[in-house]
């Protein structure tokens, strides 16, 4: 094909084969062993929870502009905001990156033809969209009220909404992530190219192989806890029951053993992200690799012994409460480290702001705030104050919707010709950037404040002062939420009629970044060797 | 790659019959062992025995019969990691749990620093 | 050393995704590995609650574990521990190239040797546990000395054990499939990955029963 009409709307890339075009048919993608399609198959569950869970948010907001709710009885409140946290940590963060850029990325940035065990890859696909069923079964038939955290005796007990089902959701959800993390670490120990030695791995694939650890260790504990509040449930009785002798803060402790490090979890791959969006936009080598590597490998150590945090005004003992104070300090310290080395990055770079640099730019921001909010919630004494406000919810929205969600963006951007061999409308793309960065910092600064007014969180109602804050809130998320939904639409529309990409769009390095856009379905046609470190940019010298 | 010579990962290594007899003997032995000293009273003992001797059972299982004895180093620190990571959630949540009733020292700091300022 | 090896060279049950089958053994064992790993995490979970709560209430799961028969449990451990056996000898027959008789002998012995396991805790056990009504929240009435403690402890018996027998069950479904693939020859003392992996696996059930009987049947003693 070949006329020069066909070249006007075609490209040599399309005409092409690769991994999008090389069989065609429900059949060949549901049944796909290739690690690429999985990542598109994620990609596409991902987006409807993540706006299925974003409509419950806008809801939310929508009813906090009045202080007696605009919208709904409070019960009804109670399902959104549990259902909502829910969806969004369990069936949209966790998988996020590592399922979608995780997947695509990996073998190719290695320089492998797939993942260690595709056919794995493929059924956990399958977990993570029958949890998926059964999470939004259970929303659909009237949702749980007990919160994302399920705390017992209320979850155990006294709710009497879906606890069960969506446990069971979340429960197999789970074992998707358990799937994938093992496939990685795998993956990252025996196929690596011949040269890929462990330091010239791109940061990504540290970020990665670190989240992939907390994969494994976390989410299994998570799993029996599950079980354990299912079975009390539905017997009446359990381990977590006072009248037999039980705890309700073991539950916590068990609850929270997975779910402080599976915050990690959505924060590292962002981090990974961040650090090839960092060196690709400045045209810069990072600045300590061996830092932020190691880095990376620090927090999903520490990531677990600092959960305790979150139990300092339920009930734990003082001596718990110091002991896990301190560790939770620690905690800071890799990921500082990592912001003064992208900063370091940027110092003397050849910087560009195409979209993905914007949310990059945006993430090094917003981290940060998040992060230094997170010490003050590490001090016990603040905390006693902070714990249980809207402070709360604007720290963890700062890493998880600055950070995490961010550096989605930033990594959707940046890979987005290299999956679809299309490009998109950057000028659009820096607009919804744009977009995106104020109504997030209008919809969450002010909780900040509220917070520490004391305006508390998880209420349908709030005292008549808090107002005005709520309404500057609202406003914002509904800037956010027109800011998300305009990806959308130039995404879909670049696979249709975005000018073609060609292999490296940005001129970066990395082994990705050798093969044609879309690559082939084996990745490469002979399997590179590496000689050089990552990031080999020409350095300012050698540079005009 | 690797050349498939008889000291590469575990394939090349054969344990004899007898080894894994003598291990299946030693967990039999093991298991008469806890279940007889049960029987007999040994106070706080009888569990440091029994839980003793559970993980020496153990350890035979993963070093001949799961041939960890024949493996490389990443499968031993794959293994310690995860009773590494056990570790840590059973001590951390008991350090909660079991601490619940100590008393909060009254005197603590009127002790402490009379000491502190002798030091000085 | 860049090409990928021909066709030929490759031994049956060879993935294309790896270079050679010496990569793909490895990669087999390590991802068999990390998986067990998940499942001591896992079962982590109880093993952490148990402490915890038997440091609290030692007297009510001393009372408890004297409702478990220690006969039972002793016989099981012997039968697993003899299934463990019989697994490592199947493993041993394919790598040193066996006729698959003499593997699916040993594999099919350790599958008996599993479902007397479940069969005996059936019929001996929580059938006769059913009976005298120390079921918590299907058939629950004891009324002895520490009632709620031992009601918790029972909690316990029945989730761990529960938890490990359906593993078992589930390791008796994964026999059954190495035996079929055994009977149709997929096996060959260069390829037997999937059997040295199920292995692991059946080991490590093994395992988790070897600390359940002392954690379980013999709290406090029997003196």
């Amino acid at each position: 094909m070949s006329t020069a009409i066909a070249e006007i709307h075609e490209t040599p890339a399309e005409s092409s084969v690769n991994y999008l075009n090389v069989t065609y048919g429900i059949k060949s993608w549901l049944l796909t062993l290739d690690h690429k399609r999985i990542g598109l198959l994620y990609l596409g569950s991902i987006t409807l929870m993540f706006f299925v869970g974003g409509m419950a948010a806008v809801l939310m907001r929508l009813h906090l502009v009045e202080p007696q709710g605009a919208l709904f009885e409070p019960e009804t409140y109670n399902k959104m905001f549990s259902t909502h946290g829910i969806i969004m940590v369990f069936f949209f963060l966790v998988p996020s990156i590592p399922a979608t850029l995780g997947n695509f990325l990996i073998p190719l940035m290695i320089g492998a033809r797939d993942v260690a065990f595709p056919r794995l890859n493929l059924m956990s696909w399958y977990l993570y969209i029958t949890g998926a069923a059964f999470a939004l079964f259970a929303t659909l038939s009237g949702g749980v009220d007990t919160g994302w955290t399920f705390y017992p005796p209320y979850s155990s007990t006294y709710s009497q909404t879906h606890v069960v089902i969506v446990a069971l959701g979340v429960f197999i959800a789970g074992f998707s992530s358990i799937l994938t993390g093992v496939n990685f670490i795998v993956t990252i120990h025996k196929m690596r190219a011949p040269g890929m030695t462990w330091f010239r791995l791109p940061l990504f694939i540290w970020a990665m192989y670190a989240t992939s650890l907390i994969f494994v260790l976390g989410t299994p504990v998570i799993a029996i806890t599950l079980f354990l509040l299912g079975m009390e449930r539905i017997l009446h009785v359990g381990i977590f029951d006072p009248a037999v002798g039980g705890d309700p803060l073991l539950f916590q402790h068990l609850f929270w053993f997975y779910s402080h490090p599976a915050v990690y979890i959505m924060i590292l791959p962002g981090m990974g992200v961040i650090s090839e969006l960092i060196t690709a936009f400045s045209r810069k080598k990072i600045f300590g690799y061996a830092f932020v590597a190691f880095s990376s490998l620090s927090i999903a150590v520490i990531s677990f012994i600092v959960w305790g945090h979150h139990m300092f005004v339920t009930g734990q003992s003082i001596y718990a409460g110091l002991v896990f104070s301190v560790l939770s300090f620690l905690v800071a310290i890799p990921s500082a480290v990592k912001v003064f080395n992208w900063t370091a990055t940027l110092y003397k770079g050849s910087i560009s702001y195409e979209a993905p640099m914007l949310y990059a730019l945006g993430f090094i921001g917003l981290f940060t705030i998040g992060g230094l909010t997170g010490l003050f919630l590490a001090a016990l004494a603040t905390d006693v104050h902070l714990n249980g406000t809207y402070f709360i919810v604007a720290h963890f929205h700062y890493v998880m919707v600055g950070g995490a969600v961010m550096a989605y963006m930033g990594g959707l951007h940046f890979w987005w010709p290299k999956i679809t061999g299309r490009l998109y409308p950057d000028l659009w793309a820096r607009i919804a950037a744009a977009i995106i960065f104020i109504g997030f910092n209008l919809t969450f600064f002010p909780q900040f404040v509220l917070g520490y007014l004391g305006m508390p969180r998880r209420y349908a109602i709030y005292p008549a002062e808090f107002q005005v804050l709520n309404v500057m809130s609202s406003a914002g998320a509904s800037i956010l939420g027109i800011g998300y939904i305009i990806p959308l639409i130039y995404f879909m529309w670049s696979m249709r009629y975005g000018p073609p990409a060609g292999p490296n769009p940005w001129g970066a390095k990395g082994l990705e970044w050798t093969t044609q856009s879309p690559p082939l379905t084996e990745n490469f046609e002979t399997i590179p060797i590496v000689t050089e470190d990552a990031y080999n940019y020409p350095s300012e010298a050698a540079h005009g | 790659m690797s050349d498939h010579t008889e000291q590469s990962g575990h394939t090349g290594h054969i344990v004899p019959v007898s080894t894994y007899l003598l291990v299946f003997l030693e967990l039999m032995v093991g298991t008469a062992l806890t279940t007889w000293i049960a029987y007999i009273d040994l106070g706080r003992w009888n569990t440091v025995v029994a839980l003793t001797i559970a993980v020496i059972k153990m350890v035979l299982v993963v070093l001949f019969f799961m041939h960890v004895k024949y493996a490389t180093g990443l499968t031993r620190v794959v293994i310690l990691a995860g009773f590494f990571w056990l570790g840590i959630m059973i001590t951390l949540s008991c350090s909660d749990e079991l601490t619940r009733t100590w008393e909060i020292v009254p005197q603590g700091w009127n002790m402490i620093l009379p000491i502190v300022f002798r030091l000085f | 050393m860049a090409e990928l090896a021909t066709h030929g060279a490759h031994p049956q049950g060879f993935a294309h995704q790896f270079e050679d089958i010496e990569q793909q053994r490895d990669a087999g064992r390590l991802g068999m590995w990390v998986f067990l790993v998940t499942e001591i995490l896992f079962f982590g979970g109880m093993f952490t609650s148990y402490t915890i709560y038997r440091a609290l209430h030692l007297e009510s799961f001393i009372q408890g574990s004297h409702q478990l028969e220690v006969k039972f449990g002793a016989t099981n451990t012997a039968v697993l521990i003899f299934s463990s056996l019989t697994m490592a000898l199947a493993i041993r027959a394919a790598q040193t190239g066996k006729k698959k008789g003499q593997i699916i002998f040993w594999l099919v012995l350790t599958m008996l040797l599993g479902a007397l396991f479940v069969g005996l805790k059936l019929r001996f056990e929580w059938y006769r546990d059913y009976v005298d009504g120390i079921i918590p929240g299907v058939h629950w009435f004891y009324n002895g000395p520490h009632a709620p403690g031992v009601k918790m402890f029972m909690c316990f018996y029945f989730f761990m054990t529960g938890l490990h027998a359906i593993h078992m069950i589930v390791g008796l479904g994964i026999l059954a499939v190495l035996v079929s693939m055994t009977a149709r020859n997929k096996f060959s003392s260069e390829y037997y990955s999937p059997l040295e992996i199920s292995g692991l696996y059946w080991h490590f059930v093994d395992i988790v029963w070897i600390f359940l009987f002392p954690l379980l049947y013999l709290i406090g003693g029997r003196y």
